[in-house]
């Protein structure tokens, strides 16, 4: 193992930067599933720092396992997924994608004055996230294997779905809530449902990337975070769950293997995401473009 | 402090936020799309004010000509970047709203790039910064200056929309454009420069709020952007007028969070509010109910 590490470093692909690349494949996979679904949700990043702030409170405050933390990190998203969802799916597009980004202000501006408002409330001093500082020395115990499992699993459950009765729905969804709802699907349920999965993900992957960068602090979790999970899956594309694993993959490497372009890591983030939009709009993992592009180098015979 | 001062203070810094989301009401409202590269444009027009008045050493406010002009200019990029290719291929709105985001993104770092991320600071005189005297309450010169300069413009503009042939013509191109196009609008020209006073706004709000602060930072747009959200949220998305009073309220709110004491919750509590404009009246403050849902 160690020799297969040693040889890719040589191309400046680290297990580190591997690593990271791993966690945002697990939150890119996230905001594809909202929009795999035609919801237009930026709430991830917010249920990322629930997910980390949950996760690092039981395996480092408390002493737990990590598994015990990622479940319960996973949990604390799906919850607030939940609670979120009752009221803010009513709305669509603009209005969606405007109320998710004020709630992932929320959650940061609620993680940073955590210990004020429950040391007011309790009469003690509670010190559990730590203000602007974050939490620090967390135990790095996320290892690649972790990470891989995690994903593969997450594939198969994507891709067993996608061919199910709840797939076609959610297909159903995107393209027209109204007929979906006339053909007998419980939109609300389903966008519910897909609202939570998509929380869970990107909880685990605060767990994990916790345990990876051994800090957390509110400041990871702005707003600019968001736009780049936007473009690893725009970038990728949300036809099936292989874009969006390509693109966090690529748009993850690409500045680290290539030094000179890591200061201008969010220059580049933001003129794919500006490319890819207006010339690409599938993304590049596009069985409509692959066919065409098939069909132009062997023109199919009469 | 006093019910009065703390009036005076939302007073001028609500014309600054009116003034900034004057230009993204103006973009919606006309285009239906959500720019959210708004506030790098905001952040940029503070850049080139301070560039004006440090570099090149010109007045204030000729600085702040340069300010809004160059704005302005960069309004009309971004829509050749990120609004017009879309447009011309009628994708959705919410395909405008990422490229908008890939915009902010790079504007940000480059400022980042070639300015640092240290605070800027314009050359002040002294008398700017004192407090005007025989007035029972306490406002600086520039503050005042800050507050005159934003309500002439919007006044201005108000006007223009209202009385002036080009006015009317945006405001036939914001109501159907196609129908417009009928009648002979050419609507593309309307649409770019609709992206032009919108950046131009943008502009003057970023150099009167890096004047007031004395303080011009790379990431100075992202505290206004959501503030700003907010405010054309509760005007009702696209209502001009609505952006004004909602610039106002949403100071206000501010100034009374921070006067009660509860500044590190002022930004949780105009979110919130954001979130429940949107749930309870979607429409805003002085919307129409549509029979569209959101």
């Amino acid at each position: 193992m160690q020799a297969l590490w040693d040889f890719l470093t040589l191309f400046g692909l680290t297990e580190t930067i591997f690593q990271f690349m791993l966690v945002n494949i697990i939150l890119a996979l996230s905001i594809f599933i909202t929009l795999y679904t035609g919801i237009f949700s930026l709430a991830n990043i917010g249920f990322m720092a629930i997910g980390a702030y949950s996760g690092v409170i039981c395996t480092q405050t408390i002493g737990l396992p990590l598994w015990v933390g990622l479940l319960a990190g996973m949990t604390a998203a799906g919850i607030g997924a939940y609670l979120l969802g009752l009221p803010i799916l009513r709305l669509h597009d603009i209005y969606l994608a405007i109320a998710t980004i004020g709630f992932g202000e929320i959650v940061r501006i609620l993680v940073l004055n955590f210990d004020n408002i429950v040391s007011a409330v309790s009469g003690q001093a509670v010190v559990l996230t730590g203000g602007a500082l974050g939490l620090k020395g967390i135990p790095k115990i996320t290892q690649t294997w972790h990470l891989l499992v995690f994903i593969v699993l997450v594939v198969w459950i994507l891709e067993r779905s996608a061919k199910s009765r709840f797939g076609r729905a959610l297909r159903a969804i995107r393209q027209d809530e109204l007929i979906a709802s006339g053909m007998g699907i419980d939109v609300v349920k389903m966008k519910t449902a897909v609202f939570i999965l998509s929380a869970v993900l990107a909880g685990a992957a605060g767990v994990f990337s916790g345990h990876l960068t051994r800090i957390i602090s509110p400041g990871v979790y702005s707003f600019s975070r968001v736009v780049d999970i936007l473009a690893y899956a725009v970038f990728g594309g949300t036809v099936t769950w292989l874009g969006p694993v390509v693109g966090a993959g690529i748009l993850t490497a690409i500045p680290e293997m290539a030094r000179p372009l890591k200061a201008y890591n969010q220059v580049f983030n933001g003129i794919i995401l500006l490319l890819v939009i207006v010339y690409l709009p599938n993304g590049i993992v596009d069985p409509g473009l692959l066919r065409k592009i098939a069909g132009r180098i062997k023109p199919r015979k009469e | 402090m006093t019910f009065l001062q703390q009036t005076i203070n939302a007073l001028w810094l609500g014309s600054v936020y009116s003034l900034f989301a004057l230009g993204y009401a103006l973009v919606f409202s006309v285009l239906g799309v959500l720019n959210l590269a708004h506030s790098a444009v905001f952040m940029w027009g503070a850049y080139l004010g301070w560039f004006a008045a440090t570099r090149l050493s010109l007045p204030l406010p000729l600085a702040g000509l340069v300010a809004v002009l160059g704005a302005g200019i960069l309004g009309v990029l971004l829509d050749m970047l990120a609004f017009a290719p879309l447009r011309k291929r009628e994708a959705p709105r919410i395909s405008q709203l990422i490229s908008s985001m890939g915009v902010a993104l790079v504007l940000v770092r480059l400022a980042q790039i070639a300015f640092s991320a240290q605070p800027q600071y314009f050359p002040m005189d002294a008398y700017l910064s004192q407090t005007i005297p025989l007035l029972p309450v306490k406002i600086t010169v520039i503050q005042a200056a800050i507050f005159v300069i934003a309500i002439l413009l919007m006044i201005v503009l108000g006007l223009a929309i209202r009385y002036t042939r080009q006015g009317r013509a945006m405001r036939a191109v914001a109501f159907d454009s196609q129908t417009a196009a009928l009648f002979g609008v050419p609507v593309e020209i309307y649409y770019r420069s609709v992206f032009f006073i919108s950046g131009a706004l943008a502009g003057a709000a970023g150099m009167l709020y890096g004047l007031a602060f004395n303080n011009v930072l790379p990431f100075m747009g992202d505290s206004v952007a959501l503030k700003g959200l907010t405010i054309i949220v509760l005007g009702g998305l696209g209502n001009i007028e609505g952006a004004v009073i909602g610039g106002f309220v949403v100071a206000a709110l501010e100034v009374a969070s921070i006067a009660f004491g509860g500044s590190t919750y002022r930004d949780a509590i105009i979110f919130l509010l954001l979130i429940l404009v949107l749930l309870i009246r979607p429409q805003g403050l002085l919307g129409v109910k549509k029979t569209t849902k959101v």
